[in-house]
């Protein structure tokens, strides 16, 4: 795992230092500075988010529901940050390439690139199904050329998409017949002339290079691309199928959990990944809570798993909520391989791949919600589906909640990671920290808490669900992060 | 302006056109004027071509796909329009940046033309301007130059300087190593044919080292792509570097952990078998071989058996018969109850061919108890298989044999609900009744004939009558009057007008395997009588028999039994009847 060298000590670095310090950033060479601290970092401390970037309407009621963002996702060298939304559109957005340094470091600014429309809205007659447009998973491929090229996927289809810039195009000049009155010239005169090729102002193009479809009946949850740069997966509630890119007129189903009759069916598959290196692997995450590797080399469908990974359930905890709340709504590698990280609805975990029995770490997100399981299950908010993401050194671990909220824990840590308000604010100030207290319990902890300036506590009573945070995603190498917050995306970074 | 001019000028019309529609909108009008980007070329001159097309060409890079395609093609071609081999390195330019675009159908053919153009250079004009292109793609930022880079050692490695050649030798190990494993996957598969270009002194020096790399790549994409470059690569090589160097590999393959380099090493079975067989221990890759048939995937399983009969006809003469009868049969005997239907149909379709190599006796012992199993089996294309490769045991042991499991086999698929499977039995019918006899046919399988002409599905009706013709050549006309005609003078009578149609198109086919005296005494009262049907249908599917069955007539027996009935068609009230009886008579001359 190759790491950017001033990284993890930014990290450790802000944490330490207090907002005031940061001037003495600006005097110090950056890229030689901190790497001093760089043995330092074990156990990392947590990460002092500040505010970057917000986009989108901040105007809270004032959305439409094709604007809300489906998913987020950093491009493997983190230039490039690309959305998807409910109205199947695609929103690429290009980090500052100017090469100006603010704050110290170069900067974290990213700006629209490209806007296209992925997806439309279909109606399968045959078995009379509208198929939303909604854009529930873009994979970047790693770049090939000059140009990217992104898979976006809504529940049925899957789509290339190259996006490439172009600064030049033929000149109008030089034809050969008259471009007026073409009917009455039949005759040429004169020398034949080749059109000229012009500069022109930049453009961005995105054009539709593959389109895989009629392969899933059920919805589509997951793409990932394998590490032989050759193939992806897509998978749905009941199957997986392995494409080959170039390839949209077949694809091989490596995983199929349809039982021969519908009504024994007790889980769905709710996530599928990729091995980041081993192309052999890949790994699916069920709605009971199981976490299954499976290994291609063996057999062409991997019904069989190689491993699974399954905490023992308690059964002085079980009640009606258990199954829906162990249902993993995310899973991912770690950039080096080693590990697995899920989410929950409550917990986000980190496994060891060679630990199959248990967690070898576990965060509560927001234990805060285990009394309201009730509540929850009557609005369908226990059914969310948020995701989960690793730092670039895979040393932090990021996940969203409800009321704007989200959580990033250093890991090994155990100072208590605080939870983070997504709203606007000033660039570089630091983001305000919510502390929930149970409806209870919230006179005396107001009393105790008073004194803090970031922190504000926040009764549980008050947590709106309507404002959550499902999708997210950290810059593969720096620490910036990009979460999606109903119709708005937030940029956050420690610097 | 003089005349002369004139007329050029109005020649070079169409080229006018030709060029202003390259940058036409319409994807189409462009792809027409690349298409002909030979004729603009020849118009503008060698120099124009070299000066300006070219230049303009190189620039165009950013088009659709397929106009790119057809680019690097045309490329290709173009030696001769931009001056021959002193100028042909102006083509590498516009070559070499399509050599990089992210589709691989558009870099696959730039390859192509680049090599095609390679050999047109001069020696000294290849090192000059073939290398440092090729050398520029091999270091390329992006994979897809460096994977394009792969495609050219082969064609440049002979003609250059054996400093260049030293150099291309460790550009192309760099490859081999390369981040990608894309790079990896195209150095594997060309590894083979560059290997084929080395001097035989220096081919294990130069690339041994690679292939080895590879074939214990991590990504099985790139070590299953080895198994074919080993194969080529051992093919270069004398018996003990063979030994030493190849087989090694290649049994490695064999055990790969992953299926996909299993399969591609079952695929490709018989060359692996050719390239070691004749220097490895015969066991020794026979249990190889059996360990494929045993593969816990059933696709490796699949590809296997498919080359069971041929990998036993490699087998070396004297030890075949023991190798089948003690190893092969006994793993065969396994897949007879495989889980996998398509392993049961791949050796339902080659276990036939061991009779030959075994002979009678062992046939009759070890592969008899084999066939009855997968004629009983459940699925229709396993029993297919064996009953459309029964030619090959009946040299041997004869089908009687085989009869008595052989029927009910027969009688099941003749039966099955799915009508592709009755299709395939049908045309099965012909070869069965040469191998089983007139008398066994004409007791078991003639009444099964019959009734497929009844068929409720048009195919099995239509495929029926056309095997008909086929019975009555081999078993004479006076076999199809006995046993046919009776049947047709049934369906003539038949309330459904389908069936009488079918009759029909029945005797169509069997009046082309009568003498005319048959024709004109049985078949013609039939045709005869159908004329007057009820059923516009039938009556123009009676002219368009008469057309077919007036060709194996003489004129003078058109004219008096044929041309009465297609006149009367011809006043018939429908016009569909009329039209055909017009055409039957024109075809027939009447």
């Amino acid at each position: 795992m190759v790491m950017e060298v001033d990284e993890p000590a930014v990290a450790a670095t802000t944490s330490q230092n207090q907002p005031q310090e940061h001037a003495n950033d600006f005097d110090m060479d950056t890229s030689e500075g901190p790497i001093e601290n760089d043995e330092t970092f074990e156990p990392v401390d947590q990460i002092n988010w500040k505010f970057n970037q917000v986009k989108g309407n901040i105007d809270a009621d004032v959305h439409t529901e094709a604007d809300v963002i489906s998913c987020v996702e950093f491009s493997h060298d983190g230039e490039y940050l690309a959305t998807g939304d409910k109205g199947g559109r695609v929103v690429i957005f290009q980090r500052d390439q100017s090469g100006k340094y603010v704050k110290g470091v170069r900067s974290r600014e990213y700006n629209v690139y490209s806007t296209f429309q992925s997806h439309e809205p279909e109606f399968d007659y045959l078995k009379s199904l509208e198929i939303d447009e909604k854009i529930n998973q873009i994979r970047w491929l790693k770049k090939k050329n000059a140009a990217n090229f992104i898979l976006s996927t809504n529940d049925k289809t899957i789509k290339l998409w190259k996006i490439s810039e172009r600064e030049r195009k033929i000149g109008d000049d030089a034809w050969n017949l008259p471009r007026t009155n073409r009917i009455n010239t039949s005759s040429f005169r004169g020398r034949l002339q080749i059109p000229s090729i012009v500069p022109m102002e930049l453009i961005v193009e995105a054009s539709p290079r593959r389109v895989y479809g009629n392969a899933h009946t059920y919805h589509v949850n997951s793409i990932s691309v394998n590490s032989d740069q050759e193939t992806f997966l897509s998978a749905d509630d009941l199957r997986v199928n392995l494409w080959n890119l170039e390839i949209t007129n077949e694809s091989f189903n490596i995983v199929d959990i349809k039982p021969a009759n519908m009504e024994e069916l007790t889980e769905v598959i709710t996530a599928a990944e990729f091995h980041p290196t081993q192309c052999n692997w890949f790994v699916y995450s069920s709605s009971k809570g199981s976490i299954r590797l499976c290994d291609m080399r063996d057999r062409a469908l991997c019904d069989a798993y190689a491993k699974i990974f399954e905490e023992p359930e308690d059964p002085q905890s079980r009640s009606f909520f258990s199954e829906i709340i162990a249902s993993v709504s995310d899973v991912k590698f770690s950039h080096n391989g080693r590990y697995l990280l899920t989410r929950d609805y409550l917990t986000v975990k980190v496994w060891d791949l060679n630990m199959e029995s248990q967690p070898v770490e576990t965060y509560p997100v927001h234990n805060y919600l285990r009394t309201k399981l009730c509540a929850l299950y009557e609005n369908d908010s226990i059914f969310d589906k948020f995701e989960c993401d690793w730092s670039g050194d895979d040393k932090h671990i990021l996940t969203g909640s409800y009321h704007n909220l989200f959580r990033s824990y250093a890991r090994g840590n155990n100072q208590d990671a605080k939870t983070w308000e997504a709203r606007p604010q000033e660039p570089h100030s630091q983001l305000r920290s919510r502390f929930v207290v149970p409806s209870a319990k919230r006179k005396r902890n107001n009393l105790s808490s008073s004194g803090e300036t970031t922190e504000e506590d926040l009764s549980s009573d008050q947590l709106q669900f309507d404002r959550k945070i499902l999708h997210t995603a950290w810059h593969p190498k720096d620490n910036i992060i990009a979460l999606a917050a109903t119709n708005n995306l937030y940029i956050f970074s420690d610097v | 302006m003089s005349v002369v001019e004139e007329a050029t000028d109005d020649a070079l019309y169409p080229i006018a056109v030709l060029i202003d529609e390259l940058r036409n909108e319409d994807v189409t009008l462009r792809l027409n004027s690349i298409r002909k980007l030979s004729t603009i070329a020849l118009a503008l001159g060698v120099e124009r071509t070299r000066n300006e097309l070219i230049q303009f060409l190189t620039d165009t890079i950013y088009d659709e796909d397929e106009v790119l395609l057809v680019l690097a093609e045309q490329l290709g071609n173009f030696t001769p329009l931009v001056g021959g081999p002193d100028h042909v390195h102006c083509l590498l330019l516009p070559l070499e940046n399509l050599a990089t675009v992210e589709e691989t159908v558009v870099r696959d053919k730039a390859v192509e033309s680049l090599r095609k153009i390679a050999d047109k250079h001069s020696s000294a004009s290849l090192e000059e301007h073939f290398v440092p292109m090729l050398r520029r793609l091999a270091t390329g930022d992006w994979f897809t130059s460096r994977t394009s880079a792969c495609g050219l050692f082969s064609v440049v490695y002979p003609r250059v300087s054996p400093a260049i050649k030293s150099e291309l030798k460790s550009m192309f190990r760099t490859l081999c190593r390369d981040d990608t494993p894309m790079v990896r996957r195209a150095a594997a598969a060309k590894l083979g044919e560059f290997a084929k270009v080395f001097e035989k002194t220096a081919v294990i020096e130069g690339l041994h080292s690679s292939l080895t790399d590879l074939h214990v790549d991590e990504q099985d994409s790139v070590r299953l792509l080895t198994v074919e470059s080993a194969i080529a690569f051992g093919t270069l090589l004398d018996k003990a570097n063979k030994k030493k160097l190849i087989e090694p590999i290649l049994i490695e393959l064999f055990d790969d952990k992953s299926w996909r380099v299993r399969y591609m090493v079952a695929e490709k079975l018989i060359e692996i078998q050719n390239v070691l067989g004749e220097d490895m221990d015969t066991t020794h890759l026979v249990n190889m071989y059996t360990n494929l048939l045993k593969d816990p995937e059933g696709e490796v399983r699949c590809a296997a058996t498919q080359r069971l009969q041929e990998f036993a006809l490699n087998l070396p003469e004297d030890k075949r018969q023991n190798i089948i009868c003690n190893s092969l049969l006994n793993v065969a005997k396994e897949l007879v109850t495989d889980g996998n239907q398509l392993v049961k149909s791949e050796l339902a379709g080659v276990i036939m061919g061991l009779a030959p190599l075994i002979g009678k006796e062992q046939t009759v012992s070890e592969l008899l108890p084999i066939y009855m199993q997968l004629l009983n089996d459940q699925t229709p294309e396993v029993r297919l298989n064996i009953i459309s490769s029964l030619d090959k045991v009946n040299e041997v042991i004869g089908a009687a044999q085989l009869s008595t499991s052989l029927l009910p086999a027969i009688v099941g698929l003749a039966e099955d609900g799915k009508w592709r499977v009755r299709l395939a039995i049908v045309q099965f019918m012909p070869l069965l009744a040469s191998q089983l006899g007139q008398e066994f046919f004409d007791e078991k399988l003639l009444p099964l004939c019959l009734n497929w002409l009844t068929d409720h599905v048009f195919s099995i009706r239509e495929a029926s009558t056309l095997i008909m013709k086929e019975l009555t050549q081999k078993f004479g006309g006076q076999w199809a009057s006995t046993n046919i005609v009776p049947k047709m003078q049934k369906l003539q009578k038949d309330t459904n007008y389908l069936q009488r149609m079918t009759c029909l198109f029945c005797l169509n086919t069997l009046s082309e395997a009568m003498t005319q005296e048959q024709i004109l005494k049985e078949i013609m009262p039939i045709v005869k009588d159908l004329v007057e049907d009820d059923v516009p249908n039938v009556r123009f599917n009676a002219a368009k028999s008469l057309k077919r069955i007036g060709k194996n007539l003489t004129p003078s027996t058109l004219t008096s039994e044929v041309k009465p009935l297609l006149e009367k068609l011809g006043k018939d009230s429908d016009f569909d009847v009329r039209y055909f009886s017009e055409e039957a008579k024109n075809s027939l001359g009447l």
